[in-house]
């Protein structure tokens, strides 16, 4: 056993760069090319949701911690992205009709005759591009250090954060003379100077985007492969043997919940830039859960099944919609059921199933004996 | 990629019946002009890659089908479906057919944004009739504006908005708003308002202007109360025990959507009755009442510029249309009717303007008249892209229909930055 653990322990197996090259091809040369402006700019926002499916593979997948509130952290990220775009925007010129010029225009209809104290670090892109990750991070610090230090977990904990997305998204609701309310923030122009609703400005977009995203892909690899990652897995599948063996089992889990939380704040910033506003009906339960469900279609153990899921999910999402108006949602529905039903493993599992093993031939790799890292694998790693 | 399933245009029998009923119709006057004008050539009329072809022209349906907002804005999408039908019926806009791209917004801002972009980047819409919230109206202006489209927006508003990318054919807040407190001063003698409504813009934005026109324009008169319920908010009973505690002469209502429901019913509940106490709104129309129940809301007064029950020959045969093709239990609310606009409106500039593109039609839109409106003659706004129109107040029924007690004068001229208001 322990020399499998130590064989799959290399940071990448020849197989996992195989994957992360076709990924790579199909992120910056496929699709730029085959796609037109409009499409491209489509999967530039779906690959701001696969930033959220990533966060949840680590998170859902490996460690069992099922959050139902991602979208807050996605939403904050996106926030506090759109906070600077939007002070960018509402020049005292640009504003002049308004009674208070040089703040956002909402701001104004709500009465408020002066920027608020939260907004004003927002002028400076340097603080804006810090809080990006920074916010969601300490949110879910406070959240993970009252939850998993009680040892609340499972559906409590995947409970408490859905109430988190709703309690968020009323708080936004409510406070429109600060946040915008429900329209949320729109009419985002520029990026410090650089004007991003331009078809240049989305193709680069778009690229930085896929970069960031292959980045967080090698960096979530490489935390799955280390003794780290090994340990998420083992308190997934038995917490208590972890506990026992002297780990602080909250600790990692806030880790985990944090990391999470950082990424999906980095696709919400890269959403309000590709996508031009934020608003809170990206923060709320629904869009939460659907980000559970791009991970739970592609496979919610497999950072690539994650990301192919949420390209999948979204691109049938807009095909469905654009060509049966009237009925799309009944063929969605068909689409997570027959995918759950199925193949609870999502595409991964297919994956697994029928087209890994003839990989596996192709590149001379030996079978181990079972497709991803197991209990046993894990725990002969962590008590060994 | 697919196209989406395009002509949702009635099958010809259909057709041919809706001709019938469209005989006290504008268009067949129009159709002389529309014969002469079919012979510009495609070239000339479209020189900036719209979809024009020497037969069509493409334009665009947005509006949420699914979630939320499907409900109201079902009766938006059946208007302008009839609209074009009709204009397609009496030859077509410079003799070409209009084909529709429907999309659905899913009552989603993002999706809004998304479909619009594929409307206007993808299809080319020439026009497209849309949205109905101002969050899916905001979320899709800077598309409209970057890629330079034409947007026909129906519903009732806060104001504080003009584009050159779109045409406004509901009322901006302070048309709906300063009649009706001005008639409820003066018919019942109304000093002390209480404002209640839902909390985004819209209900703020309004109350704001109705508060600055009862205390700076109405002598004697004063706010009493003021409060605001998240949207989707069904717990009325706390503002209930304060209207009973402060008495207002009117309770002035701008609670949006399924909360009405709610609204309506506890008061009633409560033990007040709309036949005494006067209760003013400007978000209830016929389509929401039939969620809320002619019963509970009967004694109640709106102010808007549209009713099902307006008697006059444009809306007699477009209320008999609008049932030939979509039931004889539908009803029509001042949005169904703003929306049946934007079309008809569209036309029209495209044949004052001479040619599709868009600037065109956003430099001839004003002054564009269309008397045969149902709500009777409008026109568009010389500068500002809304619409002149009068105000109207009906009082409801059990049945669901209101009875028009009261109709401005003259059009009111639509003032989106209100001075004095703000």
């Amino acid at each position: 056993m322990s020399k499998i653990v130590m064989n799959s322990n290399a940071f990448m197996t020849r197989k996992d760069v195989v994957c992360f090259g076709v990924l790579a091809v199909l992120l910056l040369a496929v699709f730029p090319t085959v796609l037109d402006p409009f499409r491209l700019n489509l999967f530039g926002k779906y690959i701001t949701y696969g930033f959220v499916a990533l966060g949840l593979v680590l998170c859902w997948g490996d460690t069992g911690i099922l959050s139902l509130g991602q979208g807050v952290f996605f939403g904050l990220g996106g926030y506090c992205m759109a906070m600077y775009l939007k002070l960018e925007a509402s020049t005292v010129e640009a504003t002049k009709i308004q009674s208070t010029p040089g703040i956002p225009d909402f701001m104004d209809w709500n009465q408020l005759t002066e920027l608020p104290y939260i907004w004003k670090p927002f002028h400076h892109l340097g603080f804006a591009i810090v809080a990006i990750p920074l916010v969601p991070v300490v949110l879910a610090l406070v959240i993970g250090f009252a939850m998993f230090k009680r040892r609340v977990g499972g559906t409590y904990f995947a409970i408490i954060t859905q109430a988190l997305a709703s309690i968020l998204t009323i708080l936004i609701i409510g406070q429109q003379g600060y946040t915008g309310g429900v329209n949320g923030i729109t009419d985002l122009r520029t990026l410090d100077g650089w004007d991003i609703r331009t078809d240049g400005a989305k193709l680069i977009l778009y690229f930085g985007s896929a970069i960031l995203l292959l980045a967080s892909m090698v960096l979530a690899q490489f935390i799955r492969r280390s003794k780290l990652g090994r340990i998420l897995v083992a308190m997934r599948d038995k917490e208590d043997r972890v506990r026992f063996s002297g780990y602080d089992v909250a600790s990692f889990k806030i880790f985990v919940f944090c990391f999470a939380a950082a990424l999906a704040g980095i696709g919400g910033a890269m959403f309000t830039l590709q996508v031009g506003f934020m608003s809170p009906s990206l923060v709320g339960i629904v869009p939460s859960i659907e980000m559970v469900i791009y991970c739970a279609v592609g496979g919610r153990t497999s950072i690539f099944g994650a990301i192919y899921g949420t390209l999948l999910v979204n691109y049938a999402r807009t095909t469905f919609s654009e060509d049966l108006p009237q009925v799309w949602l009944f063929a969605m529905g068909a689409l997570f059921i027959a995918v759950v039903m199925v193949f609870p493993d999502g595409l991964a599992g297919i994956y697994r199933r029928y087209v890994d093993p003839h990989v596996e031939r192709l590149l001379g790799v030996t079978r181990k004996p079972a497709g991803q890292i197991t209990t046993s694998d894990t725990a002969s790693a962590v008590v060994e | 990629m697919p196209e989406a399933p395009s002509d949702r245009t009635p099958s010809s029998p259909f057709r041919r019946h809706l001709l019938m009923g469209m005989a006290a119709l504008p268009a067949a006057t129009l159709l002389p002009r529309l014969a002469r004008a079919a012979e510009k050539p495609t070239a000339e009329v479209n020189t900036t890659g719209l979809a024009v072809t020497d037969d069509t022209v493409t334009c665009g349906i947005l509006h949420s089908l699914s979630g939320t907002m499907a409900l109201s804005e079902t009766g938006a999408t059946e208007a302008e479906k009839l609209a074009i039908s009709q204009i397609n019926a009496s030859g077509g806009v410079l003799g070409r057919q209009i084909k529709v791209v429907q999309e659905d917004g899913a009552s989603d801002w993002p999706t809004f944004a998304e479909k619009a972009r594929k409307l206007l980047a993808s299809d080319h819409c020439a026009a497209v009739f849309g949205c109905w919230t101002s969050a899916s109206r905001k979320a899709v202006l800077p598309v409209f504006e970057q890629l330079n489209g034409m947007l026909y927006y129906p519903t009732f508003y806060e104001g504080l908005e003009q584009s050159k990318n779109v045409i406004y054919t509901g009322q901006e807040a302070t048309q709906q708003i300063l009649a009706g407190l001005n008639w409820v001063n003066k018919e019942k003698g109304a000093k002390t308002f209480y404002l209640i409504g839902s909390d985004y813009i819209w209900p703020r934005t309004s109350n704001k202007i109705a508060r600055k026109h009862i205390e700076g324009h109405l002598t004697g008169c004063k706010v009493v109360g003021e409060d605001y319920f998240p949207l989707g908010s069904t717990q009325f009973n706390s503002v209930i025990n304060k209207i009973k505690l402060t008495k207002p002469d009117v309770i002035y209502a701008d609670v949006v959507g399924g909360s009405n429901v709610a609204f309506y019913k506890q008061l009633k509940a409560a033990g007040i009755d709309l036949k005494k106490q006067t209760l003013m709104t400007i978000s209830v129309t016929e389509d929401e009442i039939v969620g809320i129940g002619g019963e509970n809301i009967a004694g109640a007064y709106a102010c808007m510029k549209y009713f099902q029950s307006l008697d006059n020959p444009n809306n007699v045969a477009f209320v008999a249309a609008f049932k030939k093709m979509f039931g004889e239990k539908s009803v029509i609310g001042d949005v169904t009717q703003a929306a049946y606009l934007g079309p008809w409106l569209w036309k029209l500039t495209v044949e004052k303007a001479g040619g599709f593109d868009v600037d065109k039609i956003a430099a001839a839109s004003g002054g564009v008249v269309f008397d045969k409106a149902p709500e009777g003659y409008v026109r568009i706004h010389n500068t500002n892209h809304h619409l002149w129109s009068r105000t109207r107040i009906g009082l409801a029924q059990a049945d669901g229909q209101f009875k028009v007690v009261y109709e401005t004068p003259d059009l009111i001229e639509p003032n989106p930055f209100p001075a004095g208001y703000q």
